[in-house]
């Protein structure tokens, strides 16, 4: 017998994936000048950077005892993880709302979701190309101090970093699904982006702010975006300011896996919203 | 028979056409009242947030020092200084966000669908008409907090340092406004340089994205900035004249040499923009002929 001659939306979504996968990194080539000047434009890490650097002269700060080299490392690694770990999936997505494109996605037998994410997934080769120089770049200028020493630590990085992407880009797609519900999905974009700043340890690392502020901060996804793969490559300072610890290690893999119990509990979100957004996307004659 | 209308000449002419330009910009925001006051309150909220790495900042290391905040100095500028500088960058943004960018991406927008022929028709200096094309007024909202935040900074630290006395107050800070004054045509001038660019490159829309982005590194006190940077901030893009002297001002810590640098980079770079625009529009052909 040959395939099932009616397979499932899902099966098919995954055998078109290696095409969508292709197509989407000559479009992400296409766009590369863009992209650049976006990657240019990424300078809040190295304002934030320039400030703490300041602060920490011949001093070290917090209950973890940053000093001046160890803020450098940190932002120069917030904005290495923020490059690769970004997806601009939510203005694909309202745009195709907008236009109607999605209309015509939904006529075709692979699930939209699996396109949007073959798309960002596609970005992947173009950001790396890029992030590999900034990551060598983060090497030689951070002192061997600030970064982890250890071969367990650096492996866990390689597994929370797929994971912040995987965070990052099933928020972004939440948000853009929510559009089925809501005028504009601009409002709740704009909250987000808000919250993230201060939630995800993109402005300054969160150890330096209030204990409850932390507490809130370790429930929300915010702080699973950014972060934790930074601190992850720093070898997770703890209070007092060991590094490369035990008790380090320990709260880093609880870290991540909470990561990935927030990359189940999104997937079941957007799954929920996406099939009662469809009915009533639908019945608007979208 | 009609009476001929009198045209006004000079200057009463493009001070009668920039209040109209205010008030159509103006009406159309209060049409939108409820989006007014939305998108000032998230400007508002979004100062506050940027605000608070600088509180924190201060604090970590006052607790460090075991010392008061508001004696705490970072590269040697008290708390209240900083927050004069941020207070500056907050005013500047507000008026860039407001009254520039909107006017000069109109600019880019004229160009690709060709309806800058019909602002070239008319009997005004183009320059002027699509500067103040489009005006953002949300912006006010947030251009007053910022005002707010320096009036409080500057109370305080003249408070703090004893120095709250018109004497004190007075020159300095009419040397602040003049300074300001630059710092705008500076602003003004940067933006219509890259608004010129897209005579040639129609696609400019990224580069004034990144303008913006580097706009943010005017954020802290002029000390932050070390070596190359410094010179940077100071004579290619100068952020630092923009925030940072203004404050030196109030101090009374100007240097005579910085005062000059801050009123010639103005003059410099309006000269320059105003040449670079007319040789544009010279070498523009129109969308019809």
């Amino acid at each position: 017998m040959g395939r099932d001659p009616n397979p499932s939306t899902l099966v098919m979504s995954l055998r078109a994936f290696p095409a969508m996968w292709r197509i989407g990194v000559a479009k992400a080539f296409a766009y590369r000048a863009e992209f650049l000047v976006w990657m240019l434009s990424t300078t809040m890490p190295l304002v934030s950077m320039a400030l703490w650097a300041s602060a920490s002269e011949n001093m070290r700060l917090g209950p973890e005892q940053l000093g001046r080299a160890d803020f450098v490392a940190y932002f120069l690694l917030t904005l290495l993880v923020r490059m690769v770990t970004s997806s601009w999936v939510l203005w694909a997505i309202t745009e195709d709302i907008r236009t109607g494109a999605l209309g015509q996605y939904l006529l075709k037998p692979v699930n939209p979701l699996i396109r949007y994410l073959a798309d960002q997934l596609a970005e992947t080769p173009l950001r790396a190309s890029l992030a590999l120089p900034l990551g060598l770049v983060v090497l030689m200028l951070s002192s061997r101090q600030s970064l982890s020493g250890e071969a367990r630590m650096w492996g866990l990085f390689f597994v929370a970093l797929p994971g912040a992407w995987a965070v990052h880009f099933l928020s972004m797609a939440l948000i853009g699904v929510l559009a089925f519900y809501l005028e504009s999905a601009l409002g709740l974009f704009y909250i987000w982006m808000g919250m993230y700043m201060l939630l995800s340890g993109y402005l300054m690392p969160l150890s330096l702010l209030p204990h409850w502020f932390q507490q809130v901060a370790s429930v929300l996804p915010f702080r699973y975006i950014l972060e934790v793969p930074v601190k992850i490559a720093l070898g997770w300072p703890i209070a007092g300011g060991a590094r490369d610890s035990a008790e380090g290690f320990a709260q880093a893999v609880r870290s991540v896996a909470v990561e990935y119990a927030y990359i189940a509990i999104l997937i079941t979100l957007i799954s929920l919203v996406w099939r009662r957004g469809l009915r009533r996307y639908a019945a608007f004659g979208g | 028979m009609e009476p001929q209308p009198q045209f006004r000449r000079g200057i009463g002419r493009y001070l009668g056409l920039l209040r109209l330009q205010a008030k159509v910009s103006l009406l159309s925001a209060a049409q939108y009242r409820w989006d007014f006051l939305g998108q000032g309150v998230m400007q508002i909220l979004w100062t506050v947030m940027s605000a608070v790495p600088l509180l924190v900042a201060y604090g970590a290391r006052a607790k460090a020092q075991g010392a008061a905040i508001t004696e705490t100095e970072l590269g040697g500028w008290g708390l209240y200084p900083a927050g004069m500088v941020f207070g500056f960058f907050c005013l500047l943004k507000a008026i860039l966000e407001g009254g520039i960018n909107p006017s000069l991406t109109a600019v880019v927008e004229h160009i690709r669908k060709g309806t800058l022929d019909f602002v070239l028709l008319k009997p005004a200096d183009a320059q002027f008409l699509v500067s103040t094309a489009k005006l953002e007024p949300f912006h006010l909202i947030d251009g007053l907090f910022a005002v707010a935040i320096l009036v409080v900074t500057v109370k305080r630290h003249a408070m703090a340092t004893g120095t709250l006395t018109v004497a004190h107050l007075l020159p300095w800070g009419a040397a602040a406004l003049l300074l300001l004054v630059c710092a705008l045509l500076i602003l003004y001038s940067i933006w219509l340089l890259v608004a010129c660019a897209a005579f040639y490159v129609v696609r400019i829309d990224n580069l004034s994205f990144l303008l913006t982005a580097l706009f943010d590194f005017g954020r802290w006190p002029r000390t932050v900035w070390k070596g190359a940077f410094r010179i940077a901030f100071t004579f290619v893009l100068p952020l630092v004249v923009m925030t940072s002297f203004p404050v030196d001002a109030i101090l009374g810590q100007l240097r005579w040499r910085d005062a000059l640098w801050a009123v010639a980079c103005p003059l410099v770079l309006l000269v320059l923009s105003r040449k670079a625009w007319k040789r544009a529009l010279a070498g523009y052909t129109s969308a019809s002929s």
